[in-house]
Parts: C-alpha cells; sequence; structure tokens
C-alpha cells in the first residue's frame, strides 16, 4: 500500500485504512494509530496553538504527553495532541486560548 | 493479566511506569506472591525506550533489536499474574499509598501498603534562541516518530545535542530514506574514546553504535564534535539554523566559524533528566548527582527510599539506561517482595545476587553513556539572556536573572517570583536549566534546590473528576442563622 504525505516510512509497517478528521475545519486524512499531532506533523501542519504570553507559534516537541507544548481543543477539552489517537471523524481545533495573546 | 479497573482497587503493591524497570518490577514481585497493580498512561508497556508501534499498524518484518526486547518484556508481563491498568493518567499519589488516575472511563483509583516509582526519565534540551519554534523537537521525540509512529522528523534534519542517542536518531532518519543536514554534537572524539573501555562490557551495543557511525560516514553526514546551535529561526523553506563551535566548557565561540543551515526540522537533546516528581511528592530525601543526570531519590541498592514501603526503581534514580533499569526493577520487585514478607532474607539473598552481578555490567555502560549526556554549567552559562527558559510561561534567561539579582536564591522562589515552571508542563521542561542558572550564582546545585512536587502530576480537566451532574442534584445548606 502506498501512503500519504512524504514523511511515512513504508518498508517496515503495514497501516490500515485511511480515516477522516479536521483541524481547525481543515479536512485531512491520516492512518488509525497515528497520534493526532504527529498525522498533523507529517501533513504539513506544525503550529498547533500561539503561545499565551508571547504569542509565538508552537508544535509538538516532547512527542511523550509531557512538555504540553502540542495541546489542542478536542470536543471542548485541552488535551496534548501527541497522546490522542486518531479516530475517523475527529474535530481538532487550534489550543489558542482566545483573548490570551498579546 | 486482566484489566485492573474490573478488580479491587486494593493491593500488595503499586507500580507506576510500564518501561523496562517497571515491567522487571511488578512481574518479580508477583511472581513472588504479591498482588501487583501496574499502572501505565500509554497504551501498552514499554515505555519510551521500548515503545511499540501503536493498535492498527502491523509490523512487516522481524523486529529490530529494541523491538525485540520490548516484545519479551511485554510478553513477559502479559504471562504474568500481575494487574496491569494501561491508559491510566496518574495525576496524585498519596501517603500510604493511593494512586489516583483517570482514563477514558473516567476517574479511578488504587490503594497498597507498598509503592513502586518507575516513572522514567525526561528529556533535558538546554534552551537557545528559536527553541520553540514548531519543528524543533526533541531527540526522544524523534526517535518516537521513527520506531513507533514510522515517520521521518522532517525532509531534512538537524540532529543536535550529545549523547548515544544522536547516532541512534541520525542513523534512523537514513535508513528510513531521510536527509540529515549534520550532526551537532557537544562532545569531542576524546569524550566519546574514553568511554570505549566501559563500552566493551556489551559488546553488542558498542557493535551497534559502530554501525551507525558507518551508514554516517557512508552517507557524508558532517559530524561536527564540539558544536552547538547558536540559534534557529524561521525561514521560507522551514527552519534556518546557525551553528557554531564550543569551547572545552561547552561555550559557544561567539562568532567563529558559525555557519546557517536550511533544514525543515531539528531534533535536539542534551541528555535525560531522572522523572523524580513522586518521590518529590513524599519528601523523600534528594540528592544531586550530576554523572546520574541531577536529582536523585536517595536509595539502597534495591531501590528502598527514604520514604517506608516507598520505592525508586529504574532510570527515574538515576540515568543508567534500560538494560540496568529492568534488573534494577527485578531487584526493586524483589525487596517488594521481601519487606511484605513473602521471602525471607536467606532467599532473597540467593535470589538478588545474580540479578546485581548482570546489572553490574549493564550500569557500567549506562555510567559512560550517562556521562556522555551529564550538563556542563558552561552549557547554561551560555544561554543568550532573551532565550525562553520557561516554554509554558515564556520566561527569559533575563527575566530569571533579575528576580536573582532582586534576592531569589532557590528555584522555588524563582518559581513564585517569575511564574517559571508554573506552566502545564508543571516544570518538567525548565526545572534543569532554573536549577543550573541558580547555580551559577549561589555556588552548586543542591543549594539551588529543586521544585517541590506537589499534585497534579499532570494537568487534567476538572470535568473528568467530577463526571456530569444535574446542578439541581447538588444539595444545598441552609442560611446560616443571623
Amino acid at each position: 500500500m502506498k501512503t500519504i504525505g512524504n514523511g511515512r516510512i513504508d518498508d517496515a509497517v503495514e497501516r490500515g485504512a485511511l480515516v477522516d478528521f479536521t483541524f481547525d475545519g481543515v479536512p485531512l486524512r491520516g492512518y488509525p494509530g497515528e497520534s493526532l499531532a504527529t498525522a498533523l506533523f507529517v501533513s504539513g501542519i506544525t503550529d498547533l496553538r500561539k503561545a499565551p504570553r508571547s504569542g509565538t507559534p508552537r508544535g509538538m516537541f516532547c512527542l511523550m504527553g509531557i512538555c504540553q507544548e502540542c495541546v489542542v481543543w478536542i470536543e471542548g477539552r485541552r488535551q496534548p495532541s501527541c497522546q490522542v489517537t486518531l479516530r475517523d471523524g475527529l474535530q481538532a481545533r487550534s489550543g489558542t486560548i482566545a483573548g490570551l495573546e498579546s | 493479566m486482566t484489566d485492573a479497573a474490573l478488580m479491587t482497587n486494593a493491593a500488595d503493591l503499586l507500580v507506576i511506569g510500564a518501561g523496562p524497570a517497571g515491567v522487571g518490577a511488578a512481574t518479580m514481585a508477583a511472581e513472588h506472591g504479591l498482588d501487583v497493580v501496574l499502572i501505565d498512561e500509554n497504551y501498552a508497556a514499554g515505555g519510551q525506550v521500548y515503545r511499540p508501534m501503536p493498535p492498527g499498524f502491523a509490523r512487516r518484518g522481524s523486529p529490530g533489536p529494541d523491538a525485540a526486547i520490548g516484545d519479551a518484556q511485554r510478553e513477559l508481563l502479559a504471562r504474568s499474574p500481575v494487574r496491569t491498568a494501561f491508559g491510566k493518567l496518574v495525576w496524585s499519589v498519596s501517603q500510604t499509598f493511593r494512586v489516583d488516575a483517570v482514563g477514558e472511563d473516567g476517574p479511578t483509583h488504587w490503594t497498597a501498603p507498598a509503592l513502586i516509582a518507575a516513572t522514567g526519565a525526561t528529556e533535558r534540551v538546554i534552551p537557545f534562541p528559536g527553541w520553540t519554534e514548531p519543528g524543533v523537537i526533541g531527540l526522544a521525540a524523534a526517535t518516537a516518530l521513527l520506531k513507533s509512529q514510522q515517520m521521518l522528523p522532517g525532509r531534512t534534519t538537524l540532529v543536535a545535542g550529545c549523547g548515544p542517542l544522536l547516532l541512534a536518531v541520525a542513523a534512523g532518519i537514513l535508513k528510513a530514506g531521510g536527509r540529515v543536514a549534520a550532526v551537532v554534537d557537544l562532545a569531542s572524539p576524546v569524550d566519546w574514546m574514553s568511554t570505549l573501555p566501559a563500552l566493551a562490557s556489551r559488546p553488542d551495543l558498542l557493535a551497534r553504535g559502530v554501525g551507525w557511525v558507518t551508514l554516517l560516514k557512508r552517507r557524508g553526514v558532517p559530524v561536527l564534535f564540539r558544536h552547538a546551535i547558536i540559534g534557529v529561526r524561521r525561514s521560507a523553506g522551514g527552519l534556518a539554523a546557525t551553528i557554531g563551535p564550543v569551547d572545552a566548557a561547552r561555550r559557544p565561540i561567539s562568532g567563529v566559524l558559525e555557519r546557517e543551515l536550511s533544514i525543515d526540522c531539528v531534533a535536539v537533546g542534551h541528555g535525560l533528566v531522572p522523572g523524580t516528581e513522586i518521590s518529590r511528592i513524599f519528601r523523600a530525601r534528594h540528592r544531586f548527582e550530576h554523572s546520574l543526570g541531577g536529582w536523585i531519590a536517595e536509595r539502597d541498592r534495591t531501590g528502598r527510599t527514604s520514604v517506608g514501603g516507598l520505592y525508586v526503581a529504574g532510570d527515574s534514580g538515576g540515568i543508567l539506561g534500560a538494560a540496568a533499569a529492568f534488573q534494577q526493577g527485578r531487584m526493586t520487585g524483589l525487596a517488594a517482595a521481601r519487606d511484605r514478607g513473602r521471602i525471607d532474607p536467606a532467599t532473597f539473598d540467593r535470589l538478588v545476587t545474580p540479578i546485581e552481578r548482570s546489572r553490574a555490567r549493564n550500569e557500567r555502560f549506562g555510567r559512560a553513556m550517562s556521562g556522555l549526556m551529564a550538563a556542563h554549567l558552561g552549557q547554561a552559562a551560555a544561554i543568550a539572556p532573551e532565550t525562553i527558559i520557561c516554554r509554558c510561561e515564556d520566561v527569559t534567561r533575563a527575566e530569571l536573572d533579575a528576580a536573582i539579582d532582586e534576592g531569589a536564591a532557590t528555584v522555588d522562589q524563582l518559581k513564585a517570583w517569575t511564574r517559571c515552571g508554573m506552566g502545564p508542563c508543571q516544570g518538567r521542561m525548565c526545572g534543569d536549566t532554573a536549577g543550573a542558572l541558580m547555580a551559577l550564582r549561589v555556588g552548586d546545585r543542591e543549594s539551588a534546590g529543586q521544585f517541590t512536587g506537589r499534585p497534579p502530576l499532570r494537568p487534567i480537566p476538572i470535568d473528568l473528576l467530577t463526571g456530569t451532574y444535574d446542578y439541581a442534584d447538588i444539595p444545598i445548606p441552609g442560611p446560616a442563622p443571623l
């Protein structure tokens, strides 16, 4: 199976069927089992939110649920996207907290 | 193996963290009669080092050496009577002993008279201007991308920092068909050579390292020893990184031989810091051990801390690597069984001796690697004033220095005065650097102190704890008499 995106490694793994998800309303596709953070990253979406004090863009950093840089909004909750497994129909929004950017 | 959520919440022993140390400890303790619950936030055992491919991925061909060890440990666990609780985020630990966690099905807790913290390590990244730019990730993050998610970190990656992960990540990228712009290593060839005698204790791992170096050479990847990233900024094509040489104290030699690389990813890491949050919450005695990664709980050879019933296993008690962590976990599991009266002292001594011998061999290797990754105060001294130290709260070095000028004398005071370490990562990303910056002024890391451990261990939405309810159902007491 040929996979989408040029960052996925195909040699050692068999992936399932593509699923649809959105980020800030933009339709995207990824594979089941991928984390939301890495599925976004491999789709070229690296900026996941703006830092509350400086307003500078932030994205995934530690990929183990520690740094909280990849936090996004999913169904009204802030969640580190590296700890969220991709599922069909997932709708995520930027983790920016409205009104806090300076 | 059964789902702990369906079983009683009381156990003989709770183990937090299902990496090599936690699996070793839990299986050994269960083997000797303890009712053990092993708790981890991930979907499977393995920790960061042996993290499996996610559910939904099917491996093609035979597993690599790390995947094979991870599979063997998961198999050992599956055959054991250990009760496992995966996908459970531990947010609180309290006295003698209660562990609170949340999962997809809501809050849960367990109690036991003994607790083993096997929480591993976090990666140290010494800040530089631009390290908050998206596309800059940790070396450990790059490893997770390559091994578990089966993705390249970028089209062209700069691999920087120190320690064995540099070579592992660079070689992993090349093998997967990606490009490595350069490997930028703080250490000198002499630093690497000095580890050779210890590396000989694990010829298999030494051979892997030699394989990585050979691959880098064959692909013409420049390896720049005694170099560091000076800064990273956004550019039209992605990121632009300025790199330059450092002196023996690992301080950049300013303005000399700097060059800029066009890349779209930076994978950077400067070693590992023991994850001590649980032993800090219990106020166990800690000491600063530079060569083992930083602050660690004082423990005996089997992991007993200064707090009765609390044990620390694996890298969360000092960075010695995955192989030593598994063996030390086995020893800690035995100690817990002995302390709970399941085995007598003579049996304990007979069983622990061969494990300890095996651990000592791996520890020698681990110490050599840990030495390569240990932080040097020169690195902290060289951080530019405008650099963000605390990523959560955007606190710069200049702001920390100003607080120290005004009298802040410990990292807890820095936190109270500047909010450094007060954000959602709870000081895990900035704590080590804040301590180093304070140590530069107060003399040593011991005087600088460490952030006081407090729950919640992870940020969690409060509605996960409260569940759903109707306001009408909340009992409202009558007004107090006037």
